[in-house]
Parts: structure tokens; C-alpha cells; sequence
């Protein structure tokens, strides 16, 4: 989890997503990449780190706060420090991935969108990686974990101080 | 029984080959050759676009839109002009464009390259969904050994051609890989379908005509140039098949088009689990209409689905054995579409949602025997209704269940009376 919720982006950050709008043609363009970025820097989109994003790219606080709640890998909730996604699409399904998600509810005592207390874990099912000849697939932060079974839970929990 | 020999592939070797990823292996193996010849002018705008109307490609990220069509309908004299790719991999069980990303992601510059070149853009667009992460850092790189070489950025090939090629991450959404969601996505909005006509080729990224293709497509693009397109389409023309589900050998293969259905699941993927027997498919993703036992003879082409009701859609064949519960996968299946369901129209906002709601108590032994007519009913409300593919991908696969497997609903909601 990141410090104190109440900050503004730092300068790296608001540096960060000026070189973004630069990229395109309207800086609104850049809004996604930058709502990124904020969130790295605070481990979620708090209400600063938006009214950042906002003053940063000159945009409306009302349209960035739409356009963030629209997609599911932004998020205005507090995360852990290591978000799990298991792909419960139907190769994964096919392939066992709801054995797979009980176990991660068992060792993490969460249900699916849930924190464990310590914030080292959110826990989330999600639709297809695109990773299904690996089935079943589980990403954890940027990494892919291939064919994951029941008994692989601990292996990977392991990994994830 | 002879073994089956798989036909040498085109396409997917680029991405099986170890070392692609770098670009020298690349440019050994005749890899740029095709975009220098644009680069130099030895190839022109023309025949390059002649070249890909004799070869048939067709776009691969659905909806099979004839390619050479696509880059003729960009205007020649505007002042600013785009290219866009769509690298937002999200048809339920479609893996082929991370694989070619992660395996050759030159094969994908190169095609962007020649792209630009030809429509005039000095600029091109790489939306890939944000979960590709492993495919960004492989593009990423040989995005800077190409920049590095000369060959992406400013006077491309030593000519006085500038090509810039951005890469663009999405934030978690299935519909912007609808092509004018994904237009509206890129530029920072919510990515909701925009009414078409004006099509991207006229008003696209920034109401600005917009070449917009498939990362796959565009791949095809070298191949095509390199080998001339009458040996390409002898070789096929080859075609990406993603196959996953309830098959021994899961992965992406290239086969040609037209190739049985039936072959590519026991010949290419190594058949079904010992003692299984086959159940359904879905043969371009979990948005075409699903395919039971006497249709795997069918050639795995646009044409013959079509004519079944079905598509070829990205080519992606799930594979679903008996033990399988049709009604689970089809529950499933809707409430993919529900979640992912942008909410502008209605019929796709709450059919997926009310179709979802019946299914799960079917499903959870609760379920009524007027529940089947409500779900045809459901389904009827949602065809040719929807705004826009997404909505209209869930009545065709629910309504062949509920005729192909009636039985399995029924038993369902037999075991509801009894238990109450």
C-alpha cells in the first residue's frame, strides 16, 4: 500500500504524463496512460491522485472520474500490493479454473474482489487472458502463470512478499 | 492409420523460430526487405494494394472485411492521416496476436511500416490490451532495435518517409476491441461504439481517416509482399487457429483456410482426453454460434459458417467434451457478455443481464420450465437490436443450446421441481 491517501502526483508523475500528451494529437489521449500512472504512484485512484490526472492534462474532473470508472484495470478502491486475476473464461473454466479459485479463497480467506487483511493480496476472477492453450491462466501483478492447478496456490502465493 | 503431417506454415513460423524477437535473426531471414521495397518506391501504393485485393486477405480480427477494400477506402490527399492497430486481443479463448506479439513482433512492425507507407499516415497507433504485458515488453524492444536501425521514426529506410509508431495500452475492456470503441478509447474516452457511417477509413483517431486493422492482418502484410500473393494464397492462404478447451494439444495453428473443423481438432490439436467424445464447438470464439457433432466436417472458411449461421469470427475453436454442462458454458458464456456489455443499448444492457439472471437459477436448481421460452424470448428481444456486435454475439449460441441440448436444461429444472 502506498503512504497517506490526501497527496497530490508528484512532479515525476505529473513530468510522466506531460511527455504522454505529447504523444498524441489531443492530450486527451493520453488520460488512460496517465490514470496509470497516478495509480502506480498511489497504489489506486484516490480522489487526488484524479484531480491530478485532471489539472494535468487540463480536463474536466467529471470526465476523468467517468472515463476511469468504465474500465476494470483501473481501480478506485484500495488494491494489495499484488493483485491476482484468475481467468474464469470458458478454456479455464473447461480446464478446472474453479478448483483454482476456491483454493485462492481458502488460503487468502477473500472472496473475489476481496483484500486480505495485511494488503498483500487482492483477489480477482477476470474474463479471457488470452492465454488459453495455458489453461488454466492466472495473472499476478505483469506476470503469467501457465496450467495452474490447485496444489500449484502456495508455489505462487510464495513468490509475492 | 497414416500420421498426420501438419502443412508447413508461412505465417507462424516467424513466431516459433527462436530469436525472432530480435532483429537481425529477422532481417537475415529476408524479414524488412518487403518495407524497404515500399520505403524505396521499388513497390508503390498501387501494388501494394493490388497485391493484397489478388491475395484475398481478409481482416482476422472478426469481421473478415476484405483488407485490400480497407486501405483502397483511404483518401490519398489528406493532410493527416492514421494508422491504428488493433491489438485488443479480448474474443473469449483468441490467443493467436499475443502469440505472433510475443514471438516476431518485427513481422507486426514491419506490417505497420508498410501500412503507413502506403496510405500516407506518419503515424501509427498500437492499442494492445493492458494485460499483454509480456507482448509490450517484446514489442517495446524491437520497436527501439528498429528505431535504432533507421527503420521506424524520421526518413524510414534512408528515404525521406517519417513513420512514428506509438504503443498504446487499454485499461481493462472487451468492447474496445469493437473498432470505433477502440477509436474512442484511444482517445481517452470511454470506449463506447460510435455510430457508423462515418467509417474510420473517412473520420477515424481524431475524425481524421483512420486505417484500422488486426495485429494478425497485418502480419499476413510481408508475407504477402514477399512471397507475391498467387503462391501465397497455394499456401492456403494460411489462416491463425486458436484452439483451446477440451483438446490434448492447446495452442495457436496455422492450417489453411477451409481446413475441416474436425481435422483441426484431431489432427492439429492431438484430439480429445482418452475415452471422451466430442460435444459442441465454438469455431470463431465464443460470439459465433456454436457447432454440434454433424458439423465437423465443415470447412473452417467465411463463406461455409456463414451459411450455418455461424462465423469464422477470429478463428478461435473451443473444444467442449461430454463432460461438460451445456448449460454451465452457456451461463458462462452470457455472463461474459454481461460483463463486458458497455451499456449504451438496450437490448444488449438488459438482455445480457436478464438472460444471465434465468440461466444462473436454471443452473443453481431453481429454474422454471417457462424459463426456455423466456430465454427464446430473451434472445429474440437481442437479435438485430444491438448497437453493435457485442450484444448480437449472444442469441445465436443460446438459442442452438436450447435447441441442440434441450435435454440438459430440462434436467435441470426436472431436479428444481423435485427438490422443492
Amino acid at each position: 500500500m502506498s503512504g497517506p491517501a490526501a497527496r497530490p502526483l508528484g512532479a515525476e508523475a505529473r513530468a510522466e504524463i506531460a511527455r504522454l500528451a505529447g504523444l498524441y494529437e489531443h492530450r486527451q489521449s493520453a488520460l488512460l496512460p496517465a490514470l496509470f500512472v497516478a495509480q502506480r504512484e498511489h497504489g489506486y485512484l484516490t480522489p487526488e491522485a484524479l484531480a491530478g490526472v485532471a489539472e494535468a492534462l487540463d480536463l474536466p474532473l467529471s470526465e476523468v472520474v467517468s472515463v476511469a470508472s468504465f474500465y476494470s484495470l483501473l481501480y478506485l478502491q484500495p488494491v494489495g500490493r499484488h493483485v491476482i486475476q484468475v481467468c474464469t473464461n470458458l478454456a479455464c473454466m473447461l480446464n478446472g479454473c474453479g478448483a483454482v479459485v476456491r483454493r485462492f479463497r481458502e488460503r487468502l480467506g477473500v472472496a473475489p474482489g476481496g483484500t486480505t487483511a495485511d494488503g498483500r493480496f487482492t483477489l480477482r476472477t477476470v474474463e479471457c487472458l488470452a492465454a488459453c492453450e495455458e489453461a488454466p491462466a492466472v495473472l499476478v501483478d505483469e506476470d503469467r502463470w501457465a496450467r495452474v492447478g490447485p496444489d500449484d496456490v502456495d508455489r505462487v502465493l510464495e513468490r509475492y512478499p | 492409420m497414416a500420421t498426420f503431417a501438419m502443412p508447413e506454415s508461412i505465417l507462424l513460423r516467424w513466431a516459433q523460430t527462436p530469436g525472432m524477437t530480435e532483429l537481425e535473426p529477422y532481417r537475415e531471414a529476408g524479414g524488412y526487405e518487403a518495407a524497404r521495397r515500399v520505403a524505396a518506391g521499388e513497390l508503390t501504393p498501387e501494388a501494394v494494394i493490388e497485391a493484397l485485393v489478388a491475395s484475398g486477405l481478409r481482416g482476422k480480427g472478426g469481421a473478415g472485411f476484405p483488407t485490400g477494400q480497407k486501405w483502397k477506402f483511404i483518401p490519398r490527399n489528406a493532410p493527416v492521416t492514421y494508422v491504428v492497430v488493433n491489438g485488443d486481443e479480448g474474443e473469449p479463448c483468441t490467443f493467436k496476436d499475443r502469440t505472433l506479439l510475443e514471438g516476431c513482433p518485427h513481422l507486426l512492425v514491419e506490417g505497420v511500416l508498410i501500412a503507413a507507407l502506403t496510405v500516407g499516415a506518419r503515424k501509427a497507433y498500437i492499442y494492445l490490451r493492458r494485460e499483454f504485458y509480456r507482448a509490450r515488453r517484446t514489442l517495446e524492444a524491437a520497436l527501439a532495435q528498429a528505431r535504432a536501425a533507421g527503420l521506424v521514426g524520421r526518413g524510414v529506410f534512408g528515404s525521406a518517409r517519417d513513420v512514428e509508431i506509438v504503443v498504446h495500452s487499454g485499461a481493462g475492456a472487451y468492447i474496445a476491441g469493437e473498432e470505433t470503441a477502440l477509436l474512442e478509447s484511444l482517445e481517452g474516452r470511454r470506449a463506447l461504439p460510435r455510430l457508423r457511417p462515418p467509417f474510420p477509413a473517412q473520420a477515424g483517431l481524431y475524425q481524421r481517416p483512420t486505417l484500422l486493422n488486426n495485429v494478425e492482418t497485418l502480419c499476413h502484410v510481408p508475407v504477402i509482399l514477399t512471397l507475391g500473393p498467387q503462391r501465397y494464397k497455394d499456401c492456403g492462404p494460411p489462416a491463425l487457429f486458436s484452439v483451446s478447451g477440451h483438446v490434448v494439444r492447446p495452442g495457436v495453428y496455422e492450417a489453411p483456410l477451409g481446413v475441416k473443423l474436425r481435422s483441426l481438432i484431431f489432427d492439429y490439436a492431438g484430439g480429445l482426453r482418452p475415452g471422451r467424445r466430442f460435444k459442441a464447438a465454438f469455431p470463431g470464439g465464443s460470439s459465433s454460434m456454436l457447432l454440434t457433432e454433424e458439423y465437423l466436417d465443415v470447412p473452417m472458411d467465411y463463406d461455409s459458417l456463414r451459411v450455418l449461421g455461424s462465423m469464422l469470427g477470429s478463428a478461435a475453436v473451443i473444444v467442449i467434451d461430454d463432460s461438460a454442462d451445456m448449460v454451465e458454458v452457456i451461463a458462462r458464456t452470457v455472463e461474459f457478455y454481461r460483463e463486458e456489455s458497455c451499456g449504451k443499448c438496450t437490448p444488449c444492457r438488459e438482455g445480457t443481464i436478464w438472460a444471465t439472471q434465468v440461466l444462473e437459477r436454471i443452473l443453481h436448481g431453481r429454474g422454471r420450465p417457462e424459463d426456455l421460452t423466456l430465454l427464446e424470448g430473451i434472445a429474440k428481444g437481442m437479435t438485430g437490436t444491438c448497437f453493435c456486435p457485442l450484444g448480437e454475439s449472444v442469441p445465436p449460441s443460446l438459442v442452438a443450446s436450447l435447441r441442440h441440448f434441450r435435454d440438459e436444461y430440462e434436467r435441470h429444472i426436472a431436479g428444481a421441481a423435485r427438490d422443492h
